[in-house]
């Protein structure tokens, strides 16, 4: 009877998540997708409290180790999600994905060290096999994220590390997977399963060190992809269908997601997950970068801002280091005032995570639909009198479009330069994430402004002075 | 390497490969060149500017010899027996049109790169010779036209009287067609345009002309089946207001080639014969046929009506200098593409597809025509390569198929992958026990379900998304709760280990999620 109770919750949870992740992706349905999300996940979580208590030799012992872990998890997780600035969202998502690696590769482990179910021998052999996918996965998943959480936090350098016949270490990590499952199915001892989880961190810490900071969007939905696949095996192992349903949602959602931005990117998937872009191909030359930039201030950018009709602003990474989101907005908000269009394109790579500025932007109350994404962005950018580019670079770069041998080459860019003046606020004139130099800086209509980003819009502001006083009262820093 | 720039030996062509600005850039690559007495003189780049550029200036046939041979023009049959075997020669080699030069060429071991079959991919943009000398052609067109004409382009209000502005008409609005209308806008003319790609209106819009709209009506719409009934019908209301529009005109300018066909017959004899005497037919395809009935290639012709046709071939020809200096930094950017180690080596690497389409001869074998060029999701249907002087591809008929191999060999593809995919299921699912087969339906289900519901989401969500999804994938605790009531001790608390931190990950995801949903607001509700 309970069987069948918690499996019409299981049922029910997995069509409430699949509703959430159709609901989430649309503005006006994405809260309603979170509710429906946190419903199907208290449900199942519930209905599996009851049948863990039932099946438990000491059902009381059994609910009250679950409610203490419950609780302690549930006040860190809490904790966290309160307090994580927007800015250090990616680190954030990075690091949940690792505990999903970690509570797969320890389910595995149970699973294992349990009295194994009776059954015939090639049952017996799933199961191991189960189990060892499931601590393979797990333990990439784990090491993975945990290394892009240390790049996204800065704690360790972000560039690519190119360990020579890189390609054929990760070719070696599998295969020896693949002898140490055949030693581990021959004796069912426990060194053969310690080993291959010793080899898979290892891959897992490879795989994503030897991807550049570019294309750390790309691996953080890559590893979201990675975390559902290792829930599905551990569905697997516990002959689970709830795990087996949501982890191959979430897996092939995030394989679609980090698809998606591959091509966005132009790159291909198969290159961005085996290793880094920006560490191959060649620099452009220098002299195609020579030339003169010309430095602004404040003050002319207010002056600029003052006369345009359109401006259109283009937030980068940079945006993100300086928390510089609420100052676009302030400044936003004052060219508005007084009639002028502003709009945001966004790349899609832009920042450390898909979605990053968006995230930003909505956090200093920007209303979402006057940020373009890239198509939409580029067809209004040649109209635009000036362009805002607040600490972007790479997705600025126009070597992408005009210089072939450019290890960026043939990537969707923002097209700035079309506009009639371009600003770039920047701290200095280093390249971007790409190690790329960047030709905008030293085009005809482009000034730079260096500095701190968030400073400089205050000052720009500022000299811009304060709108009529009827039309600063209106409320809401978006009209 | 060395890097040969022999004299052009066709009569007419007053270009040259290279410039002493683009010398100095092939240089810079760590290239050596040697550039043939002479060769760029017609292009007004005496032989000391080249020597003073550091290219070594050689009399006779030296340039000939070297590693790499860059030319405007193909080689003729002598030329072809000076180039050493394996050395690689780049010119416009009209791959399509000259089947026996590709054969020599790879019977003499030359590896050949024909300029003129670029792909159109904006990645290949810098090194397309094709658009740099059509966008030259365009503008020498409206030249030519100003200079037969007999009168002038700007409308003016003078003591003398009024002059009326002159009314030119442009057929294709490729690249040969916008800078022709650029041009006669520049120089003060009213300019209509005419292309049958509707998208290209806002670019003639944008150059100040006037965009030519054919009434196609309301029968384009739902008219999925009839698609070929109504070419037949749109080419006829096409060719009227063509008709029209030249009478009216007083300069008409025709750019509509079709990649590898006769250039489409547009302008009719009749059509020229109803035009006012002193009107003047600029016809940009001439070596392909013309696109006007009555155009000669190579000559200008004067109707019993006094409308003058002029059928020059060699348009940017007639702009050496300019020509050169553009053909020549196209040539330089291909070089830089083939010396990725800016250290004088050259490397063809046919893995690239924009390299592998430049390569029409190589180790013996014609490789033309090239494998199709994927062409990336979203531009409208552009010709995968245009294996001619193209100048506006697709304005005298419908678009042409856009590479139709090209659309049929991805989905091939991916039929075959899914077949495999689907086979290796059946077999696993055969040799598992029952309960797995179960399983692997389910998931299999899921996987499916999980494609299709992210597909359409809006970028600005990834964050939210992602965020969720990792909440989601928190379930995974549902695993570890059913593992703490484990009377071993150590799976109970590694169990509970997985269940602190997949609670972490569970409350985590949705609080964050919330939070960052919380954030997005509309315009109007903020």
């Amino acid at each position: 009877m309970t069987g069948h109770l918690v499996q019409g919750a299981y049922l029910v949870a997995a069509v409430l998540f699949v509703l959430s992740l159709a609901g989430l992706s649309r503005h006006e349905t994405a809260r309603r997708g979170n509710t429906l999300g946190v419903t199907g996940m208290a449900l199942a979580l519930a209905a599996t409290v009851w049948l863990a208590a039932e099946r438990a030799a000491r059902p009381g012992l059994t609910l009250v180790l679950i409610g203490l872990a419950m609780a302690a998890g549930a006040a860190v997780g809490l904790w966290r999600a309160r307090v994580v600035q927007m800015t250090g969202m990616p680190q954030l998502v990075a690091t949940l994905h690792s505990f999903v690696g970690v509570a797969a590769v320890l389910i595995g482990y149970n699973a294992y060290l349990a009295p194994p179910p009776a059954g015939s021998g090639a049952e017996t052999a799933t199961h191991l096999v189960e189990v060892f996918l499931g601590v393979l996965i797990g333990a990439v998943t784990f090491s993975g994220s945990v290394v892009a959480a240390l790049k996204l936090s800065a704690r360790i350098s972000a560039n690519p590390l190119v360990l020579p016949r890189r390609h054929l270490l990760n070719l070696l990590a599998l295969v020896a997977s693949a002898l140490l499952l055949g030693w581990f199915l021959g004796t069912h001892g426990v060194l053969p399963l310690l080993l291959m989880t010793a080899v898979a961190l290892g891959l897992g810490w490879h795989l994503v060190a030897s991807i550049g900071g570019g294309d750390m969007p790309i691996v953080v939905s890559m590893l979201n992809s990675y975390s559902g696949w290792a829930a599905a095996a551990a569905g697997f192992l516990l002959g689970n269908d709830l795990l087996i349903i949501t982890g191959a949602l979430v897996g092939s959602s995030g394989a679609i997601l980090s698809y998606l931005m591959c091509r966005g990117m132009n790159r291909s998937f198969l290159s961005v997950i085996a290793g880094g872009f920006g560490s191959e191909g060649v620099l452009p030359e220098a002299s195609d970068v020579a030339g003169e930039h010309r430095q602004s201030s404040p003050a002319e950018v207010a002056d600029l801002l003052r006369t345009a009709r359109s401006v259109v602003v283009v937030p980068g990474y940079g945006m993100a280091v300086a928390r510089a989101q609420h100052a676009v907005a302030e400044l936003t908000a004052r060219l508005r005032a007084t009639g002028t269009q502003v709009r945001f394109g966004i790349h899609p790579v832009a920042g450390r995570l898909p979605g990053h500025m968006n995230v930003l932007l909505a956090e200093a109350r920007v209303a979402y639909d006057i940020v373009l994404d890239l198509d939409e962005a580029n067809a209004v950018l040649p109209d635009a009198d000036v362009v805002l580019v607040v600490g972007a670079n790479d997705t600025v770069n126009p070597a992408a479009v005009e210089e072939p041998g450019s290890p960026i080459a043939g990537m969707p860019v923002l097209e700035v330069w079309r506009a009639r003046e371009v600003v770039v606020l920047k701290r200095s004139m280093a390249s971007g994430y790409a190690g790329v130099a960047n030709p905008l800086f030293v085009r005809a209509n482009t000034r730079m402004l260096f500095g701190d980003a968030r400073e400089a819009l205050a000052a720009v502001t500022q000299a811009l002075g304060p709108a009529t006083d009827e039309q600063q009262a209106r409320p809401g820093l978006t009209r | 390497m060395l890097i040969g720039i022999p004299k052009e030996s066709a009569p007419g062509e007053t270009r040259v490969a290279a410039t002493p600005r683009t010398v100095g850039r092939l240089l810079a690559l760590g290239h050596d060149v040697v550039v043939q007495a002479g060769a760029g003189e017609r292009a007004n780049f005496p032989d000391e500017l080249y020597a003073g550029a550091g290219a070594s200036v050689e009399p006779g046939t030296a340039a000939w010899r070297a590693d790499l041979v860059v030319r405007v023009l193909p080689p003729d049959t002598e030329e072809v027996a000076l180039l050493r075997p394996g050395a690689v020669l780049a010119a416009q080699l009209s791959p399509a049109h000259r089947p026996q030069l590709l054969e020599s060429l790879a019977e003499q071991g030359v590896t050949a790169l024909a300029l003129d079959a670029v792909p159109r991919i904006s990645r290949a943009q810098s090194l397309d010779v094709l658009s740099s000398m059509t966008n030259i052609g365009g503008y020498r067109a409206v030249v030519e036209a100003a200079y037969e004409y007999g009168s002038v382009f700007t409308g003016q209000v003078t003591a003398a009287g009024t002059v009326p502005p002159a009314r030119v008409f442009v057929i294709g609005a490729g690249v040969a067609g916008l800078a022709a209308v650029g041009t006669a806008v520049s120089l003060g003319a009213v300019v209509r345009a005419f292309d049958v790609r509707p998208e290209v209106e806002e670019q003639v819009r944008s150059l100040g002309a006037e965009f030519v709209a054919v009434p196609l009506g309301d029968r384009t719409a739902g008219a999925d089946g009839y698609a070929r009934e109504l070419d037949a019908d749109l080419q006829a209301r096409v060719l009227q207001v063509y008709a029209r529009e030249c009478v009216e005109a007083d300069i008409v300018i025709t750019t509509a080639l079709v990649p590898g066909r006769p250039a489409p017959r547009l302008v009719s004899a009749e059509t020229v014969a109803r035009m006012r005497p002193g009107s003047v037919v600029v016809d940009m395809a001439a070596r392909n046929g013309g696109n006007c009935e009555l155009t000669q290639p190579g000559r200008v012709v004067t109707t019993h009506n006094g409308v003058r046709v002029v059928g020059y071939t060699d348009l940017p020809a007639r702009l050496p200098t300019q020509a050169s200096q553009l053909y020549g930094t196209n040539v330089a950017n291909l070089v830089a593409l083939l010396t990725p180690g800016q250290d004088g080596r050259l490397v063809l690497d046919l893995d690239d597809e924009v390299q592998r389409a430049l390569t029409v001869t190589h180790q013996g074998r014609v490789t033309w025509p090239p494998p199709p060029v994927r062409v990336s999701a979203g531009t409208p249907a552009a010709p995968a390569s245009t294996p001619d002087d193209a100048a506006a591809p697709t304005a005298g008929q419908a678009p042409p198929p856009a590479g139709p191999a090209a659309a049929r060999s991805a989905p091939r593809r991916t039929a075959v992958a899914t077949g495999l995919a689907v086979v290796l299921l059946g077999l696993l699912a055969g040799v598992s026990p029952p309960e797995l087969v179960a399983h692997l339906t389910v998931f299999v289900l899921a996987v499916i379900v999980g494609f299709y519901v992210i597909r359409s989401v809006t970028s600005a969500l990834h964050t939210p998304l992602l965020a969720e999804t990792n909440a989601i994938s928190g379930i995974i605790l549902v695993g570890a709760l059913l593992q703490v009531g484990s009377e071993d001790l150590l799976v109970r608390t590694l169990a509970l280990a997985a269940t602190v931190v997949a609670s972490i990950n569970v409350v985590g995801g949705f609080a964050v999620t919330g939070r960052m949903l919380r954030m997005f607001t509309r315009q109007d509700a903020a």
